[in-house]
């Protein structure tokens, strides 16, 4: 076993505090009485109640969210095909500007992939709302999917699906029965990682949205940049214990798995 | 057929919402502006057939480019997103890598908690992690509270609408995407090669500079690219912490769209940011491309 020396711990203690003590911080504060955020005034949980009977939150929360559920299970269905392209298919006519079109919005400032869209979405004359936003966050959602879809693809053995083939599957039955388990784990990956994406993206949103639908993360830039108010440090909270949850039962997930194929394979080769 | 579609509904989606756009942006950014819906000519015209199509591209030219040199506001953002890109990346470096390398170190047990721990503020929302840090640097906030009542200033600080706000906003919310690279390079390391450095007489110092700092130098490369890249058309963070003090070029680009409606001096904002970040973006590309090389 590897030892820490005082430098390394040091430098854990010293790093995990910064990441985490601004979070429990806001966390502390949304429980607290006084308005005056920096300022201690008592225990209450009166400002999750204010949140809950703001109506303008409350619209814009479910907007975000039926916003990221269409956008990122679009752009499961597309990256993965993407993905099952770039890595299966071979040599077709435009291949390099496929590929570039996939990797270019991954590092494309979200400035300017907002302000295309919208110079899109006006040049054709469509009106702005819930659809132009679940197309703009599709469409940058999608090369994210087929990044973490193809990294899996790579390494997957090809003989397996030939195999199907030879033993008589159409191809889409191959797909369907031999690759699409295979490759489920990076899939439903692809879609958290769509799906957080979209309800966290402030800057495509504002530019892609109209006056008709406007999502959480564009009413909380505009409530915070007056300043910092216990109502938005309530939702924060929120927002941070639904993630926590989320990654922390993730991690557990895979970890029992992780334990229980080691068992598997130790019988296995116990019973050889 | 089916191969067919496997490809073109894809490639067709990323052509009309990625390529035209973009060839949209460059073609507004040639235009001039005007007081009209929408507020640029010349608009194309495919009624004027060929001659219509003739004088549409004689009407553009490089006059919004010129703009942007002759105005400093827009070369001293360029030079001011620069600057503060490139010292956040090193300041998210120095910061990145002793946790990266403690991570390493640490025993094998604790190591899935660890990593747990740095993806978990990458999943929380941009935005809060940005606006945690409002209430800590503010001038009646914690960090000035907490330095206050321990006697260390007697005057509270201004940091929150400085450059420094500025900086440890990026740090804060791009450590993930240095830390992970770097723990990657140096969790592949072989432990023996630094064993053989000492044995051989080399301080422990020593033998960190110059065994485990060179052979870890893949990851320190892709995690100073993943934050420098989006660091540098960053909008939500000098518009947060930043104040009105902080140029950035992402936020000047939202400025003239949005306050002075100029649609073709924010093309061609757009157009020199992507010139510029051109450059990094192929380095990355070819490091990328190497360590896939150097691994098989």
């Amino acid at each position: 076993m590897r030892r820490l020396s005082w430098f390394n711990t040091v430098s854990l203690t010293l790093g995990f505090a910064f990441l985490y003590i601004p979070m429990v911080i806001l966390i502390i504060y949304s429980f607290n009485e006084s308005k005056l955020v920096t300022v201690w005034a008592g225990f209450s949980t009166k400002w999750y109640g204010e949140l809950l009977q703001d109506e303008a939150f409350l619209s814009a929360a479910w907007v975000t969210l039926k916003v990221a559920v269409m956008s990122s299970t679009i752009a499961t269905v597309l990256g993965t095909m993407a993905a099952y392209v770039m890595v299966r298919s071979g040599r077709f006519l435009g291949r390099t500007l496929f590929s570039g079109m996939i990797y270019a919005p991954l590092v494309m400032p979200e400035v300017i992939t907002g302000l295309s869209l919208l110079l899109l979405f006006i040049g054709i004359g469509l009106d702005r709302g819930v659809f132009t936003i679940v197309l703009a966050h599709t469409t940058f959602a999608m090369c994210y999917v087929s990044v973490v879809v193809s990294s899996r693809l790579v390494t997957f053995d090809k003989s397996l699906e030939e195999a199907a083939l030879d033993l008589g599957c159409t191809p889409a039955e191959a797909f369907r029965l031999v690759t699409l388990p295979i490759i489920a784990p990076a899939v439903i990956s692809g879609w958290l990682l769509a799906f957080t994406l979209s309800l966290d993206d402030l800057v495509i949103a504002s530019f892609t949205s109209g006056p008709s639908a406007t999502t959480l993360p564009i009413k909380i830039f505009s409530a915070v940049r007056l300043g910092v108010s216990p109502e938005i440090n309530a939702l924060s909270t929120v927002m941070i214990g639904i993630v926590a949850i989320g990654v922390i039962t993730a991690s557990l997930v895979t970890k029992t798995q992780k334990v229980r194929q080691q068992r598997d394979e130790q019988e296995a080769a116990r019973a050889q | 057929m089916r191969r067919f579609l496997l490809i073109a509904i894809p490639y067709a989606w990323l052509l009309a919402l990625f390529l035209v756009p973009f060839v949209i942006v460059l073609k507004i950014s040639l235009s001039d502006t005007a007081l009209a819906i929408p507020p640029y000519t010349p608009t194309l015209d495919f009624a004027g057939g060929w001659a219509g199509l003739k004088s549409f591209f004689a009407d553009l030219d490089l006059e919004n480019f010129v703009w942007l040199t002759q105005d400093d506001l827009y070369w001293k953002a360029y030079l001011s997103s620069l600057t503060i890109a490139l010292i956040s990346t090193v300041l998210t470096l120095m910061v990145g890598y002793p946790i990266a390398y403690g991570m390493a170190r640490a025993p094998e047990e604790w190591r899935a908690t660890l990593m747990m721990l740095i993806i978990l503020p990458f999943w929380t929302s941009f935005l809060i992690r940005v606006y945690s840090w409002i209430g800590i640097l503010s001038q009646e906030g914690f960090l000035n509270q907490f330095l206050l009542w321990t006697g260390l200033i007697s005057e509270p600080l201004i940091i929150l609408n400085t450059k420094i706000a500025v900086y440890i906003g990026i740090v804060y919310t791009y450590l993930p995407f240095m830390i992970l690279p770097i723990y990657a390079a140096l969790d592949r390391l072989d432990e023996s090669l630094i064993e053989a450095a000492e044995d051989l007489g080399c301080s422990r110092l020593s033998a960190f500079w110059l065994v485990t700092v060179p052979l870890s130098k893949n990851g320190i490369v892709a995690g100073c690219f993943l934050v420098f890249i989006p660091a540098l058309g960053e909008f939500v963070i000098p518009s947060l912490l930043g104040g009105s003090g902080t140029l950035m070029i992402g936020k000047v680009l939202w400025e003239e769209f949005f306050s002075n409606r100029d649609w073709p001096v924010a093309s061609a904002v757009a157009i020199v940011l992507l010139l510029i970040l051109v450059v990094p973006i192929m380095l990355f590309q070819r490091n990328q491309q190497k360590q896939a090389e150097a691994e098989q």
